[in-house]
């Protein structure tokens, strides 16, 4: 895919790679985000999803080394490579994270209001401690959080709460782009649905742009304009989230979309999860509805390899059912920068 | 807060009192009489029984531990049975050495092992880091004595920069007071800030870990000042600990260093003590030790506290 980046991308990720000493994590990534656009990120643990986020901010684990080109709007240089000086006073302010696990994400020995006025006074965009400490009030409010809750400690609020806070502390700066690795994976069900609207209303209200991870494929429908499929880590399929839930042509997304029961014509219910998750739940019924029986839960065969061990050419040849000899060369990328696969025996093709 | 401050101090009383009836009954039950031993074999029976209505040990055993606990509340340790003089001088004397022999080992110790250890859990995987570790280890290795011999042979002996042993109150000539300190205080931080250095270095290490630390350098603060703002505070909660435990240990533990610099302190007054039969002194030194080491065990607990909102009573 030789796209170039167009000029008002607020994020313009081009030829990532990702590696632990030999082993390659994550390959050949090419990403844009769009002034105020939502882009979700999709795939199994293990598709190098958090690696690309984390390279994006430059907080890679020790051993793990990233390379390609990853720019960001109204930052002069290359994210990648670039000293630490610069990149930390781009983090926070330019660039925020929401990250998944709320429960340690706060520091437990400081209070609630001190966490979020930091990130400002660090980047100096409130005069002194005070206007920040006000700033602080009205984002958390801004999150429908209590004022009160400025002076309380992290241990003192439940995960929703604190992942709020988190969002908060993310938003403070009104960054260009916000990330969000899996905020609510684990969440409650009945706060995620409010955080994620928060999300959303937060981007929208500051035009921020939004890369937003998830293996959830209902909370992408929800929140997001387009999405990218990774896949071993690689991009296999991208596009805009209804032409890619409705006509998804890499063999991985149709897996995907199938495992999730998400089909527009036959959105699951509450209680098709309940009769569809516990066929026998000994609920006294006379017999499982037809329609019930006939809803088997459908997987991808095989498991995710270890990172290292995907096949060459195509990631996903050892669990496709379309594979050939073709597969064993890498397939190229078929359409536009923002819209395509990347398959031989794409789904819906005449020779498929 | 109020609560858990009420809650400890009740439970440090609460030990006290236990602790004292300890002392106290394992001194009577010890076979032998206090009087006896004092006098020596060759004693006539009149002199023992005399001396015994002297000292009070004719009384029963339950008004002997009032009078001596009471004692104790006025700051009054009694009377030895073995040289006449008064004990609570004494002790006071030696504890004040021993204090502050410890607590300028500690500080030392604190001052090493606090960046040497942020050090080597921060740079865990290069040289440097790596030498600092083998260099504590080597330090744990060297027992407190064996530190202050060396001292003595480079420092005093051989460079002659400070003298080989001796104590001087800090009242009577200041200089001379912190120069004979300095060995003795070093042999004791140098091998303690060793032991010391390794658990900061694995509760730094700890924190490095923390997702919390992810998020500061997430909001733009660089690795050192994310250290710094987020990590030292939870990082003290395991070292205060330790701290606590080395401290105590001291208060006894340092009269091997005290013997090799010719200090009075606390545990040669407790050894003179035992080899004189002085029986009611040796008490007295370790009701006093006991009550030094609950001490610091209480504050280590308030600095828990005081470190982490999450252990305030009434918080949640």
């Amino acid at each position: 895919m030789s796209a170039v980046a167009a000029p008002d991308d607020v994020l313009s990720v081009r030829g990532l790679n990702v590696t632990v000493r030999d082993t390659v994590l994550v390959a050949d990534v090419d990403l844009t985000v769009g002034p105020g656009e939502r882009v979700g990120l999709i795939g199994e643990s293990g598709s190098g999803k958090s690696l690309t986020a984390l390279s994006i901010l430059g907080l890679l684990p020790d051993d793990v080394v990233a390379d390609g080109s990853i720019r960001l709007a109204g930052v002069g240089p290359d994210l990648v490579g670039t000293d630490e000086k610069t990149l930390s006073r781009i983090r926070g302010r330019d660039l925020a994270m929401v990250f998944q696990e709320p429960m340690t994400a706060l520091n437990p020995t400081m209070r609630i209001g001190d966490q979020i006025a930091e990130v400002m006074l660090i980047h100096q965009t409130r005069s002194g401690r005070a206007a920040a400490r006000a700033a602080a009030a009205e984002l958390l409010e801004r999150v429908q959080l209590p004022p009160d809750l400025l002076r309380a400690y992290p241990h003192q609020l439940s995960g929703g709460q604190r992942q709020r806070v988190v969002l908060a502390i993310a938003l403070a700066n009104d960054p260009a782009l916000l990330i969000c690795d899996e905020p609510t994976t684990a969440l409650d069900v009945t706060v995620q649905a409010l955080v994620l609207d928060l999300i959303v209303s937060g981007v929208r209200e500051r035009s921020s742009a939004l890369l937003f991870i998830t293996h959830d494929l209902a909370v992408v429908a929800t929140v997001c304009d387009r999405v990218l499929v990774m896949y071993g880590g690689r991009v296999v399929e991208s596009g805009p989230i209804t032409t890619l839930f409705t006509t998804p042509r890499h063999r991985y997304t149709q897996g995907l979309l199938a495992a999730s029961n998400l089909e527009p014509h036959d959105a699951p219910t509450a209680s098709d999860f309940a009769d569809g998750a516990y066929p026998d739940s000994g609920s006294g019924d006379v017999a499982p509805s037809s329609r019930t029986r006939s809803r088997r839960l459908t997987t991808i065969p095989g498991t995710v390899p270890a990172a290292g061990h995907f096949p060459s050419g195509c990631v996903f040849r050892n669990r496709c059912a379309h594979a050939t000899d073709v597969c064993a060369t890498t397939p190229p990328w078929t359409g536009t920068a923002t819209h395509g696969y990347a398959c031989h025996h794409p789904a819906g093709a005449q020779d498929a | 807060m109020i609560l858990r401050l009420i809650e400890r101090t009740a439970v440090l009383l609460v030990s006290l009192a236990v602790s004292s009836v300890l002392v106290f009954g394992f001194m009577a039950v010890l076979p032998g009489d206090p009087a006896r031993v004092a006098l020596g074999v060759n004693a006539s029976d009149e002199a023992v029984a005399e001396l015994r209505r002297q000292f009070g040990l004719d009384r029963p055993l339950p008004v002997q531990y009032v009078d001596w606990l009471g004692g104790l509340l006025r700051g009054d340790l009694g009377t030895s049975y073995v040289s006449k003089v008064a004990i609570g001088p004494q002790v006071f004397d030696r504890l004040q050495v021993t204090l502050i022999l410890v607590v300028a080992g500690m500080i030392i110790a604190l001052l090493l092992a606090a960046p040497a250890g942020t050090v080597m859990a921060a740079r865990h995987r290069r040289l440097s880091g790596f030498a600092l570790s083998a260099l504590s280890q080597v330090g744990v290795a060297v027992p407190a004595f064996l530190a202050g011999i060396l001292l003595i042979m480079v420092f005093a002996v051989k460079l002659g920069w400070l003298p080989a042993n001796g104590w001087t109150p800090p009242a009577e000539d200041p200089g001379m007071f912190l120069r004979q300190l300095v060995l003795p205080a070093l042999s004791l931080g140098l091998v303690q800030g060793a032991v010391l250095t390794r658990y900061v270095r694995s509760a730094v290490l700890d924190v490095l870990r923390e997702d919390y630390l992810r998020t500061a350098r997430a909001k733009g603060l660089r690795p050192f000042p994310a250290l710094w703002r987020h990590g030292l505070r939870n990082a003290a909660v395991p070292v205060v600990t330790v701290l606590g435990l080395q401290l105590a240990t001291l208060l006894i533990g340092a009269v091997v260093v005290e013997r090799v610099f010719v200090i009075p302190g606390l545990g040669s007054l407790l050894l003179d003590g035992v080899s004189n039969r002085d029986l009611l002194l040796v008490q007295d030194v370790v009701m006093v030790l006991v009550v030094a080491v609950l001490l610091v065990n209480f504050l280590v607990d308030l600095l828990y506290v005081a470190l982490d909102p999450r252990l305030r009573t009434g918080a949640r």
